[in-house]
């Protein structure tokens, strides 16, 4: 009976703390998404990595997960510290990713989807700093002039990227926490480039 | 040759263009995010060490101190590179970009959402938040009567006289000597160990009000010679020493004012919690 009650307790405080962990992720209370593991340990206690652990399972049925980022994004830890998940930041993604039948659900359109990820890809590859005008010019090559330079203030804007007071741009905080970077460099070596395209490329 | 009597200065005008050549060509590398691998660091260095036996005025020692500067950035720079090449995120760009001008958009768009898992967030009243916020509303005085309390007025630092402090009820007249042998007597007291003592820990009170009467009265045990203040500017150090008598004040006296603000009393109070 005792032990019961004790299984109960455990329970209806576990409970209590996703509640709290749900409501930090999920709601957006400063300029940017997420939370701080420091914040996650000052609301939900220190054994907080245990129960973002839990609601990531339970959140796996919704095809949501809890993405850390943290500081070592260049190389993330296997086995995280409690100090490197306290500055590590917290969000909340989908966990498979979009098919192409989903992009009206999302409200992008295609050449501005692509945009953005020509733009990743080719900063990833320059070793995450490229001048403005160099992105310009690739940009432009399928996408009117016009439209480039409103992509590229909306993508800087939404903190896909960054840019500097001498026109350098740099992937931001949205890009390392919603992109796999290296799976995106990975498809895009291997995807073939259709025959007819190539062709057509070739033509003068 | 450089060196040579004659012609030099024309030699010191060309070494000073080429300084200046490095400086600009350094600093197109660093803002263009051109490959750092193009700088030939030897070169520059070189160059640099050759002219450096010219420079006579500060200007042209500042000129090879900002040349230096910028090839140390070129050579951060291609530190950095080289670790980028090394990480697994690494292909080489030029093929990067050809499959990105070569690639239709809809395969870019495919593989896009292959790799994006976008956050999830809401951006939603909730009860409890509309409730806070009505409550907050009611209980907030019109702006007509916020702005009459007016708390306190910022204003410049300026200098304070005695009479000053005396008649803002600070000190009191007849007091003034009494208060400065007594903290002399403390001073005395808190240095007898290690013959000196922190400056903010002799005049930091429990109250910043405290703290400024015992700023302002260590200020007369040093003018008056019953102590004196040790700076070490480079750890940012400042002791005060107490005079056994006090003196008569032969060497060159300077004035050295410290700034006893408020920010400064609340670190100084939460340095000493920790």
């Amino acid at each position: 009976m005792e032990r019961r009650q004790k299984g109960l307790e455990r329970k209806a405080y576990y409970a209590s703390k996703i509640k709290k962990a749900v409501h930090l992720l999920f709601y957006k209370r400063h300029s940017m998404p997420g939370v701080k593991g420091w914040e996650l340990r000052r609301a939900i206690g220190s054994d907080y990595p245990k129960i973002i652990s839990l609601l990531d399972k339970y959140l796996e049925r919704l095809d949501l997960t809890i993405k850390p980022v943290f500081e070592e994004e260049a190389n993330p830890p296997e086995k995280p510290t409690l100090e490197q998940y306290d500055k590590a930041r917290f969000y909340v993604t989908l966990r498979s990713g979009f098919t192409s039948g989903d992009l009206k659900l999302i409200g992008w359109r295609i050449d501005d989807l692509a945009a953005l990820c020509a733009s990743i890809a080719y900063i990833t590859s320059k070793g995450g700093k490229v001048q403005r005008k160099d992105l310009e010019d690739l940009l432009k090559n399928k996408i009117p002039d016009w439209r480039v330079d409103i992509n590229l203030d909306r993508f800087v804007r939404s903190g896909y990227l960054i840019e500097d007071e001498n026109g350098q741009i740099y992937l931001g905080w949205r890009t390392r926490a919603e992109v796999d970077q290296k799976k995106l460099i990975d498809l895009l070596l291997k995807t073939e480039i259709e025959p007819s395209v190539q062709k057509q490329k070739e033509q003068p | 040759m450089i060196r040579s009597m004659s012609g030099k200065g024309s030699n010191v005008k060309k070494a000073r263009e080429d300084l200046q050549r490095i400086i600009e060509t350094c600093k197109s590398v660093e803002t263009r995010g051109l490959d750092p691998y193009l700088v030939d660091v030897d070169d520059l260095i070189k160059a640099i060490k050759e002219y450096f036996p010219n420079w006579e005025n500060v200007d042209d020692l500042c000129l090879d101190t900002e040349a230096l500067n910028h090839i140390a950035s070129i050579v951060k720079m291609q530190g950095e590179w080289v670790k980028n090449r090394a990480t697994a995120l690494y292909r080489d760009p030029f093929l990067i970009e050809e499959k990105i001008l070569r690639l239709p958009l809809e395969s870019i768009v495919e593989i896009f959402l292959e790799s994006w898992r976008p956050i999830v967030e809401f951006e939603q009243l909730t009860i409890n938040g509309f409730s806070e916020a009505l409550k907050y509303w009611s209980e907030l005085p019109p702006l007509s009567e916020r702005w009459q309390r007016v708390g306190f007025t910022k204003t410049d630092l300026q200098t304070v006289t005695h009479e000053d402090v005396v008649k803002e009820g600070f000190l009191s007249s007849e007091s003034f000597f009494e208060n400065l042998e007594n903290l002399w007597r403390e001073l005395k007291e808190a240095a007898s160990v290690k013959g000196r003592v922190k400056y903010w820990d002799f005049i930091g009170s429990d109250t910043y009000e405290e703290t400024v009467k015992r700023a302002y009265l260590t200020s007369f045990l040093i003018t008056y010679g019953y102590a004196i203040l040790e700076i070490n500017p480079l750890e940012e150090e400042i002791f005060i020493l107490p005079n056994e008598k006090p003196s008569e004040g032969k060497g060159e006296s300077i004035s050295f004012p410290i700034s006893i603000n408020f920010e400064e009393w609340m670190k100084w109070k939460e340095g000493r919690k920790d």
